[in-house]
C-alpha cells in the first residue's frame, strides 16, 4: 500500500484510515464500512473474553479467566479511587467505555486492521457522550447549584467574573480535549508506522534500519494504545467526580 | 490492500475529515455502545462480579474453617496438658504411696533382720565365751599334767599339789598378760 507501482518513494499513510463502504453502493446513515467490521470486531472480541473466560466461573482462574476479572477490577478501582462509592452507579458505562477503546486500540494494531478510535468522529461521539451524561448528572444531582461549579468562591471579588469565564471555557473544552487526545494519538502512531514501513520498503538492504526502528515502534503503539483507554477512562472518571461532589 | 474506489488517492487531506463518513460511524458506534453496554451490564459483568465474590466467600470460608480448627487444635492441647499433668500427679501420689509402704516393708524386714542378728551375735558371743572358759580349762589341765610329767620325770620328789598351784599361778599370769 505504501510503495506505489512505478517504484518510487510513494508513502500513503493516510489510506489505510478510509473508511470504506464493505459491500458497495454509496455512503448512507446505516452503510456497513470497515469501521463498522473492526467495531463489531471490538465488542465480539471483548464480549468473547468477558463472557466466554467467566463461564466455569473456576474458584481458581485460568489465563481468560484472570485477565476478565483483572480488567474488572482495575476499572473498579479506578472508578472508587476517584469518584468513591456513590461512582460504582456509574460503572458498567465507564467500563464499556473502557473496554470499546481498549480493544479497538489493540485491534487497530494488527496488520491490515482498521483503528476505529482513529477517527474523530468515534472520539468525538465518545467524548461527547460522556460529557453530556456527565452535565445531566451534575444537574440532577445538584439543581441549579450545579452551576456554583463555575463560579469560584474562594476568589478575590473582582476576579470572579473572569475566573467564571475561564472556568466555562475550560468545562467546555473538555469534550474537545477529550476525544482529540485519543484520536490524535492513534491517527499519529499508525501514520508513523506507515511511513516508516514505506521507508523500509524504499531503502532496499538500509531497510532494516527503519525496519529496526518499526519493531520499537510497534511496542510503543501498543503502549499507547493501553495508555490512551485507560487515559479516556480516567478522565471520564475525573469528570464523573466533578458532577457528583463538585470539587 | 485493493482499492476499488479511487476516491481515497484523490481526496486531499485527512480520512478523519471526510464528514461524508460520519454518519455512517456514528450510527454504528452507538449500535456498538449499546450493544456492548447492555452485553456487559446485563452478562458479563454480573457474572465476573460473582466469580469474584464467590472466589471471596470461599477464601473466607476457609479462613473461618481454619481459624476454627485452630481454635479445637489449641483446646485439645489444653485438654491433653491438663490431663497429662493430672496423670502425673496421680502418678506421683501412686509412686509416693508405693515408696511409703516399701518403706515400711523394708524397715520392717531391717528390724527383723538386726533383731536375728543380734540374738545371733548374742548367741554367738556366749558360745565363744564357753568355748573360750573351756579351753582355758583345758590348757590348765594339760599343763598341770605336763607339768607333773616333766616334775616326775626331771626330780620325783614335789607333790602334785604344789605343781598344780605352781601351773595355776602361771596360767592366771600369762592370761593377763595377753
Amino acid at each position: 500500500m505504501a510503495q506505489s507501482e512505478d517504484g518510487g518513494l510513494h508513502i500513503d499513510p493516510m489510506s489505510q484510515f478510509l473508511v470504506k463502504p464493505l459491500f458497495g453502493g454509496e455512503m448512507g446513515l446505516f452503510t456497513i464500512t470497515n469501521a463498522t467490521l473492526w467495531m463489531a470486531l471490538a465488542v465480539g472480541a471483548s464480549s468473547l473474553l468477558l463472557i466466554g473466560a467467566v463461564k466455569q466461573r473456576a474458584l481458581v482462574p485460568g489465563r481468560a479467566q484472570s485477565v476478565a476479572e483483572l480488567l474488572y477490577g482495575f476499572v473498579r478501582q479506578l472508578v472508587v479511587d476517584i469518584t468513591g462509592e456513590e461512582g460504582l452507579k456509574y460503572f458498567p458505562y465507564i467500563f464499556t467505555l473502557f473496554v470499546f477503546i481498549l480493544f479497538s486500540n489493540l485491534l487497530g494494531m494488527l496488520p491490515y486492521s482498521f483503528a476505529v478510535t482513529s477517527h474523530i468522529a468515534v472520539t468525538g461521539v465518545l467524548a461527547l457522550m460522556v460529557f453530556v451524561t456527565v452535565t445531566a448528572i451534575g444537574f440532577i444531582k445538584h439543581g441549579a447549584h450545579f452551576l456554583g461549579f463555575f463560579w469560584p468562591k474562594d476568589a478575590p471579588g473582582p476576579l470572579r467574573p473572569v475566573l467564571m469565564v475561564i472556568e466555562l471555557i475550560s468545562y467546555f473544552v473538555r469534550p474537545i480535549s477529550h476525544s482529540i487526545r485519543l484520536g490524535a494519538n492513534m491517527l499519529a502512531g499508525h501514520a508513523v508506522l506507515k511511513v516508516f514501513a514505506g521507508f523500509v520498503g524504499a531503502l532496499g538492504v538500509f531497510g532494516v534500519v527503519p525496519l529496526a526502528a518499526m519493531v520499537g515502534l510497534t511496542a510503543f503503539e501498543f503502549l499507547v494504545a493501553v495508555i490512551q483507554a485507560y487515559v479516556f477512562a480516567i478522565l471520564t472518571c475525573v469528570y464523573l467526580n466533578d458532577a457528583l461532589h463538585m470539587h | 490492500m485493493a482499492e476499488p474506489r479511487g476516491d481515497g488517492a484523490d481526496s486531499v487531506g485527512l480520512p478523519q475529515l471526510d464528514f461524508g463518513t460520519f454518519p455512517s460511524q456514528i450510527f454504528w458506534l452507538i449500535v456498538a455502545l449499546v450493544a456492548l453496554y447492555y452485553i456487559m451490564s446485563r452478562v458479563a459483568l454480573p457474572r465476573i462480579a460473582l466469580a469474584i465474590e464467590a472466589r471471596h466467600d470461599a477464601i473466607e470460608d476457609d479462613l473461618d474453617r481454619a481459624a476454627e480448627y485452630k481454635r479445637r487444635a489449641l483446646e485439645a492441647e489444653r485438654a491433653y496438658e491438663k490431663a497429662l499433668a493430672e496423670a502425673k500427679r496421680e502418678a506421683d501420689a501412686i509412686a509416693q504411696k508405693a515408696r511409703q509402704a516399701i518403706q515400711k516393708d523394708v524397715d520392717a524386714a531391717i528390724a527383723k533382720a538386726d533383731a536375728e542378728i543380734a540374738a545371733r551375735s548374742a548367741e554367738a558371743e556366749a558360745r565363744i565365751k564357753e568355748i573360750r572358759a573351756t579351753a582355758l580349762e583345758s590348757v590348765e589341765a594339760i599343763a598341770t599334767e605336763t607339768a607333773e610329767a616333766l616334775v616326775a620325770a626331771l626330780a620325783p620328789g614335789p607333790s602334785s599339789d604344789a605343781v598344780r598351784g605352781a601351773v595355776s599361778a602361771r596360767v592366771a599370769a600369762q592370761q593377763t598378760g595377753v
